[in-house]
């Protein structure tokens, strides 16, 4: 914001893919932008073309239409300053959680050197992983393994999060914990959060902005900015606030899916 | 501690049962013991029926005539039968892997690849082996070569298959992972790709290695001058079947031996690789 220049910008951006039937339109008429260190999340209908958005914002896929900029840039292909976590954790099982959180590296640059390690080490108590280094990942629990998932991506201090529905395989409990740890974690080190989602709760929970996708092919149909005071915790769920903004949400997507 | 002592010795006395109770279960839950005892009834069963019901020996020889097969030639002879086999079959099976290895690669990467190569490998695989044993052995002479190539054949398949299809079994978040990255293409292969493909990798060098040891003895029936497959073909020839039958044990423990070493290699090299344990 300070520098006047959205971290991700999306204009007009429709996205056609061809598949074995014809051709299918994943998205249609993107337009959008977040600004930088904003945590934005996206909700919308199954298969909608978030995941597919967020392959736009990684360099991982070409808009058929319209351009996605990424600090003013165009995207061409991947950048060194996006993290990605992904729906399930897909660490490696052979390596050790400490192996798995310099991956990135290793597997960029070819070898890890000492202070490289000693990152990750800062990293893994940063998620809260002190003392399992060299766990693999099997004898962590779903939740842990996901930790290990965001220290991987934070590896490399990326100026952009993409997570695409990060915590939706893990128990109602440890989700919501996992939320708030991803916060504490963002709110010391402020970072572009683009954070996909299924649960409306969650969504304003997290977020400063909830954008709101139609089926497909899928446009931005809402823009609510979430005016819920931060550092947000377990007592924001009980706000009336909270209440209304996922009413709302509610309301729309049940709305659109009758 | 102020239970009575009747108390505490009948609480003793169930510990110990318990403890008991728990060393049989272990006991017959313990490996091999449960093959192993089928294996001598079933020894056992076969010695004595053909004892009982006199079963001519070119029919079924019993398993102490068998025994006494053994002492048909010197240990020499046979270290050498051995050596002979065991060693086509080795060259045959690591040229396989060393060939399987980097087709798997081309297969899994490119589709164009895998629809040109895939029809080929079909059509190799379902030519059988042993009818074209002859034809190699003609075109190719007499020495290792020609084996070697049919060991090759045989055990080329299977690895090729199974490893094509662990390089694609790669969670596609991993690839794109490493395309985020903008890493080089060799390291997708050796650090996501290759480990991922560990497990198919093994079961098949499982299935191949006694392959490879079937494969040095059909090129043996075919023309061979020393090993298994020839001493067996030429004890038959000589009607001494029980001669004939130690060298399948022989054989049969070869195979196994191999196949237990291929287990082992995993399990001490890439034990994360292994199937999670039944409890
Ligand atoms: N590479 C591709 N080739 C063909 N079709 C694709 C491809 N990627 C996505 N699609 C299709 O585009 C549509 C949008 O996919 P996308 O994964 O972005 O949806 P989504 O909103 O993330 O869905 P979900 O909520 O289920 O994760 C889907 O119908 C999907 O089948
Ligand atoms: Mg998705």
């Amino acid at each position: 914001m300070a520098s006047g220049v959205a971290a991700i910008r999306f204009s007009g951006v429709g996205q056609v893919f061809a598949t074995g039937a014809g051709t299918l339109e994943a998205l249609c008429g993107v337009e959008t932008s977040i600004a930088r260190h904003e945590f934005v999340a996206v909700l919308g209908p199954s298969g909608c073309g978030k995941s597919t958005l967020l392959r736009l914002v990684a360099g991982l896929l070409r808009p058929t239409r319209g351009a996605v900029e990424v600090f003013g840039l165009k995207v061409t292909e991947p950048r060194d300053d996006i993290g990605i976590v992904f729906q399930k954790p897909t660490l490696l099982p052979w390596a050790n959680v400490e192996d798995n959180i310099v991956f990135p590296l290793r597997h960029k640059m070819g070898r890890v050197g000492a202070q490289d390690r000693e990152r990750a080490r800062a990293l893994l108590a940063k998620v809260g992983l002190a003392g399992f280094e060299e766990r693999l990942p099997a004898e962590l629990s779903g939740g842990m393994q996901q930790r290990v998932g965001i220290g991987r991506a934070l590896l490399m201090n990326p100026d952009i999060l993409l997570m695409d529905e990060p915590f939706s395989a893990l128990d109602a409990l440890t989700r919501e914990d996992m939320g708030f740890e991803l916060l504490r974690i963002w709110e010391a080190q402020p970072k572009t959060v683009l954070f996909i989602t299924h649960s409306i709760s969650e969504a304003v929970l997290l977020a400063d902005r909830v954008l709101v996708m139609s089926e497909r092919p899928g446009r931005v149909i809402e823009d609510l900015a979430i005016e819920i005071d931060r550092p947000r915790g377990i007592d924001t769920s009980n706000e009336k606030m909270m209440h209304d903004y996922v009413g709302h949400l509610r309301s729309l997507l049940l709305k659109r899916a009758a | 501690m102020s239970d009575t002592s009747e108390a505490s010795s009948s609480s003793a006395q169930r510990e110990v049962e318990l403890t008991w109770r728990l060393a049989a279960r272990r006991a017959l839950h313990a490996p091999g013991l449960l093959p192993a005892t089928t294996f001598i009834l079933l020894l056992l069963v076969w010695e004595a029926s053909c004892r009982l019901f006199e079963i001519p020996t070119f029919v079924l020889p019993a398993p102490s005539r068998i025994l006494g097969g053994f002492d048909s030639i010197a240990v020499t002879r046979w270290v050498d039968h051995v050596w002979a086999t065991l060693r086509v079959a080795l060259i045959g099976y690591i040229a396989s892997i060393a060939i399987a290895l980097p087709i798997a690669v081309l297969l899994a990467r490119s589709e164009i690849m895998s629809r040109a190569i895939y029809p080929i490998l079909v059509v190799v695989q379902s030519t059988p082996v042993v009818a074209v044993a002859p034809i190699i052995i003609v075109a190719l002479g007499s020495g290792d070569l020609p084996r070697v190539v049919i060991t090759c054949l045989i055990t080329f398949f299977p690895l090729v298959v199974s490893t094509t299809t662990g390089l694609m079994a790669t969670p596609p978040e991993l690839i794109e992972l490493s395309r985020s990255l903008r890493a080089p293409v060799i390291r997708e292969i050796t650090q996501i790709r290759f480990p991922y493909a560990v497990p198919y990798i093994f079961s098949a060098l499982r299935i191949s290695v006694t392959l490879a040891v079937i494969g040095a003895v059909v090129a043996e029936f075919v023309a061979a001058e020393k090993g298994i497959g020839y001493f067996i073909q030429f004890s038959t020839s000589m009607f001494q079947v029980q001669q004939a039958w130690a060298g399948l044990v022989v054989l049969v423990l070869l195979s196994l031996i191999l196949f237990q070493i291929v287990t082992l290699a995993q399990r001490i090299w890439f034990p994360w690789s292994l199937p999670k344990e039944r409890t």
